[in-house]
Order: C-alpha cells, then sequence, then structure tokens
C-alpha cells in the first residue's frame, strides 16, 4: 500500500505543472487512474475495516449512524419535541449569508481607515486598531453571550427585543471583521506603490484608483485567505444556538437530549459538509480561471 | 487652479511649458534635488542625463506631483502647481509620466489599462474612449493587442503600451522615466520610435535617459545631474562634444568606456 501511496504522490502532485494548474490527479495517464482507484479504494476500505471492527463498532453506529435517527432527526417531529435539522441549518444559511455581506463591506471599510494615511483620521485608525485588537482576542462564543445577553438587558427601544439570530449575526460580525479586516490588509499591501502612483499619474482620484486599480488586485490575491475566513463563520453560525435559535447544531441538541441519540449530530455535521465544500470548490474555479486568463491571454 | 489648458499663462515664461525654479526635495537628511531651476519650453524636448541615484526620477516624479517638494515653486502651462489649493488631478492630465518599470494595471487588458483613466477621470463616454485608444494603439502598431493582458507583451510592446495609455488622457507634457532602462537591447529601437514619433508631433517632453545617442538625436538641451544638482544646462551637440564642468567630463568619459556613446 505504501507503494500505492507513492505512486499516487508522484503522479498527482497537486501542483504538477501540465499548465493546467493545481488538481488533485494530473498527468501519467490510464496507468496513473488505475492505480490512484486502486490506491483510494484500498485506503478507504482499510478505514471501513478499522471502524466495523473495533470493539465498540456497534455501539456507535447505533449512536451515531442510526437510518432512523439520522432520518428522524432530519425532518424533525413537534410532537415529538424536536425541531428538524433539515429545516433548522435554513438559519444558518441565512446567519451566514447576512453577516458575510456585512463583514466584506465594514472589514474593506476598516481596512481602508487603517492603512490611510491622512493626519485627520489618525484617531480613527487608533480606533480601528482597539478594535481589531479586542475583537480578534474574545473568543467568538463570548461576544456571542455578550450581545445576545446584554443587548436585550439594556432594554433599549426597538433594539432589545430583536430574534436570538439578530444578536447573533450582529456578535459574528463584530468577532469576524476584526479578522477580515486584517486579510484585506495584507491585501492592499500586497499591491506594489507602483500601481498606486501610475492610477494617481493618469489624474484619476485616490479614491477612483483604489477602486479600479488597487482593490481588484488586492481582492484576488486575498481570495483563499478569505474563503477560509467564510467557511469558519459557516461553522460559527452553529455558536449562536446557545442563544436558543433554533439552528442546526442546536436542533441536533435538542434531538439528541430527547431521543437520547447522537445521530442527529452527524445530520449536522453532513449538512455543514455540504454547505462547505462547494464554497470551497468555487473558490477553486474563481483563483483558476483569473489565472488562466491572465496567463494564457484571451482566447482571440 | 482654474485650468491646465494651453494658453493660460502670460508674460515672459507663457512659451515654457514647465518653470522649475529653486525646487528642493530631501528624503530624511539625504538631499535629493538641490535648489532645481530649469524651463522647458514648449514643443521642445529636454533630456536629463546624470548617474543612477542623480535626483532625475525624483524631479519627474515631483513635477507629477507624485513627490511633494520641500522648497522652491513648479508651474505648469503658466500655472504654479505647488503650494495649497491645486487640484492634482487637472495638473496630472495635462503632466503625463511614464516609468521604467511599465506599471501596467496587470488585472487588465491592454485597452482596459488605456481607457481607465478616460473614462473614470476625464469622463469621457466608453465608446468614445474605445475608439481614441484604438486610435493611439493602431498608430503605435498595437491594436492587434488590445485584449491581451500585461504579462503576455513583451517588454518593448509593454512600455509602449504604458506611452498610450499616458496619451489617452490627451496631457500636453510628457515626462519619460528612464523608459527603456527595464527593455532588453533588441526592444529599445521600438520604445525610442515611439517617442521620436512623438517629438515630431510637437509633444513637449522632459526624458530622464542612459541612452546618450538617442538623448544626442532628440534633445534641444541636456541637462547633467549630479547629486541633485544640474551641473550643466547646454545643446547637445556642446554638452557632449565640449562639457566644461569637470564632474559632466567624468561621467561622459564612464559612459564612452561602457560604450553606451
Amino acid at each position: 500500500m505504501a507503494d500505492n501511496l507513492d505512486s499516487l504522490g508522484s503522479a498527482g502532485s497537486p501542483f504538477s505543472g501540465t499548465g493546467r494548474g493545481p488538481r488533485l490527479l494530473s498527468g501519467g495517464g490510464r496507468r496513473a487512474t488505475v492505480v490512484s482507484t486502486v490506491s483510494t479504494v484500498v485506503v478507504l476500505a482499510a478505514l471501513a475495516a478499522g471502524f466495523l471492527l473495533a470493539p465498540g463498532s456497534s455501539e456507535v453506529r447505533h449512536t451515531f449512524f442510526d437510518p432512523h435517527d439520522l432520518w428522524q432527526s432530519f425532518i424533525g417531529n413537534p410532537k415529538q419535541g424536536y425541531y428538524s435539522i433539515g429545516a433548522a441549518i435554513w438559519l444558518n444559511i441565512r446567519m451566514f449569508l447576512a453577516a458575510e455581506v456585512l463583514i466584506l463591506a465594514l472589514a474593506l471599510a476598516l481596512a481602508l481607515i487603517r492603512q490611510s494615511a491622512s493626519p485627520v483620521l489618525f484617531p480613527l485608525r487608533v480606533l480601528g486598531l482597539a478594535y481589531v485588537d479586542f475583537f480578534r482576542g474574545v473568543p467568538t462564543l463570548l461576544v456571542i453571550l455578550a450581545v445576545g445577553l446584554g443587548v436585550p438587558a439594556l432594554r433599549l427601544a426597538g433594539l432589545s427585543s430583536q430574534p436570538a439570530a439578530v444578536y447573533g449575526v450582529a456578535a459574528l460580525v463584530l468577532s469576524y471583521t476584526a479578522y477580515v479586516s486584517e486579510v484585506y490588509r495584507a491585501g492592499l499591501g500586497s499591491v506594489h506603490q507602483s500601481q498606486l502612483a501610475a492610477a494617481r499619474s493618469l489624474g484619476l482620484s485616490q479614491a477612483t484608483a483604489l477602486r479600479y486599480v488597487v482593490l481588484p488586485q488586492a481582492v484576488r490575491n486575498i481570495i483563499p485567505p478569505l474563503l477560509n475566513d467564510f467557511i469558519s463563520l459557516q461553522k460559527d453560525t452553529a455558536l449562536v444556538g446557545v442563544l436558543g435559535a433554533i439552528e442546526a447544531n442546536q436542533a441536533a441538541e435538542i434531538y439528541s437530549s430527547t431521543v437520547f441519540n447522537f445521530s442527529s449530530f452527524t445530520v449536522a455535521a453532513i449538512l455543514f459538509l455540504i454547505l462547505t465544500i462547494p464554497l470551497a470548490r468555487f473558490t477553486d474555479r474563481l483563483i483558476e480561471r483569473d489565472r488562466r486568463r491572465r496567463l494564457a491571454g484571451v482566447a482571440p | 487652479m482654474s485650468a491646465a489648458g494651453p494658453g493660460g499663462g502670460s508674460g515672459p515664461e507663457a512659451a515654457d511649458a514647465v518653470v522649475l525654479e529653486g525646487v528642493s526635495k530631501s528624503f530624511g537628511a539625504n538631499r535629493v534635488l538641490r535648489d532645481i531651476s530649469l524651463a522647458v519650453p514648449a514643443h521642445q524636448v529636454i533630456c536629463l542625463i546624470g548617474a543612477s541615484g542623480s535626483g532625475k526620477s525624483t524631479l519627474l516624479r515631483c513635477i507629477n506631483l507624485l513627490e511633494p517638494i520641500d522648497s522652491g515653486s513648479i508651474s505648469v502651462l503658466g500655472h504654479r502647481i505647488t503650494g495649497a489649493g491645486v487640484d492634482q488631478n487637472l495638473v496630472r492630465r495635462a503632466v503625463g509620466i511614464v516609468f521604467q518599470s511599465y506599471n501596467l494595471f496587470p488585472h487588465m487588458n491592454v485597452l482596459q489599462n488605456v481607457t481607465l483613466a478616460p473614462v473614470k477621470a476625464l469622463g469621457t463616454p466608453r465608446a468614445a474612449a474605445v475608439a481614441e485608444a484604438r486610435d493611439l494603439l493602431r498608430r503605435f502598431g498595437l491594436l492587434d493587442k488590445e485584449t491581451e493582458y500585461p504579462d503576455r507583451l513583451s517588454g518593448g510592446q509593454q512600455q509602449r503600451v504604458a506611452i498610450v495609455r499616458a496619451l489617452a488622457v490627451r496631457p500636453q507634457i510628457m515626462l519619460l522615466d528612464e523608459v527603456t532602462s527595464a527593455l532588453d537591447p533588441e526592444l529599445v529601437a521600438e520604445v525610442l520610435e515611439v517617442i521620436r514619433e512623438l517629438a515630431a508631433d510637437g509633444m513637449t517632453m522632459l526624458i530622464a535617459t542612459h541612452e546618450m545617442s538617442f538623448a544626442r538625436d532628440i534633445a534641444s538641451r541636456v541637462c547633467f545631474l549630479a547629486d541633485g544638482a544640474i551641473v550643466e544646462d547646454a545643446p547637445p551637440v556642446e554638452l557632449f562634444t565640449s562639457p566644461r564642468d569637470e564632474r559632466t567630463q567624468r561621467f561622459l568619459r564612464s559612459i564612452i568606456a561602457a560604450g553606451r556613446l
């Protein structure tokens, strides 16, 4: 099996330079395909055997992978006192989308403030630095608890009577804006000063030069780390469950404490995977398309 | 500043497109420009020569307002452009600059590079900007490259695109900052040809260059800079054949020794 893995490594090196960019499997033709298929089957079979032959296998299968519980927790049953995880994940998706849009905008604003040079903006720069230090230093869960329990306790008209998910999104935005603004800042720093100089020398204003020349290049450079943060954000929407919002993880928790079976968490895990994996592949495609367009030119 | 348009000035300087008076500039303790005074008459070409670090590039960047000056004044087309209350963007539309390292925008194709400033800075309608850009690209033999991205072009092509990009905002003065220094030797000629054509059209140009024979051909005056000061300012024949200052002589001797003149 070691031989098989080795040949997979050499034939399918993720960065083998066939001019088509990173691929899981490239070069070597049919033989490589056969070898990699066989080695994949062998590895999966070994893992499955290891799991099935373990002394506690049948209990684990019953507790985490019971078909009946998987299905019941997925569709939910209000009469039995538990919610559908399949419906609850929709709340995660909505929280993620709302938070993502806000984070992208606010983090950009924060990054632009922090890298500005104007003396007028000095106080804002200091505030920006304090903000990033604070929210990167405090665990997201604590921010969620502080916002979700603190704001309602203030009894402010309008602000204090929102659904838990709204406080959850607000807390996620506060926390992630700090991280993502640093990613933006790194991206802005990765674009050479001469690009800004060239744009300004053509009579473009600072704002226009940033918008059309610096930012597009900065964003291309930071798509992978940005995606990383967003995958992490998708998962962290599960933390909002501590406020009582019925999102996937909370629904799974309720199922398991009602029925005493953990298969509901397996369902939640699978649903989160279904969300994150397409996002990762989509980003790979964006990067690849951009790379091809720039290096290969445009077909006439 | 009302406008950096032509004929806006009056008095003895009206015929000078660019006038520098007592310009000084330091980067920290390093004095890069010392009391520079220089006038560039309209429709003439002046070349700046001198060793690397002599202040040629900084001088050009100051005229384009990419670097602030510490003292002195700069006027363009009769308008003072240094000091408070100057619209930098207006000045930069009148004064184009091309850099040694091209600085094309790598995420845009050739046409997008050329039309960005006309559309976003001048407010030219896109269709008109594209038509003008194509005219310029055709004129400099680049029309077939309009959909290419910069990293698919040779250095010479990139530099020609950079010149076209600067011309697209219709500047009245062009500053060329060692535009051939980053090029492979066989690509230098095509770029110099473009500059010759601009000069023939009457473009006012201030050119920092290491191409001595080119400077001798094209310039109406050549200035030799050393340590941030203009040491000698004379017609090319005079400066290259009978330099008066000892530093100019030494510089030209080293250039000849290197086979560059």
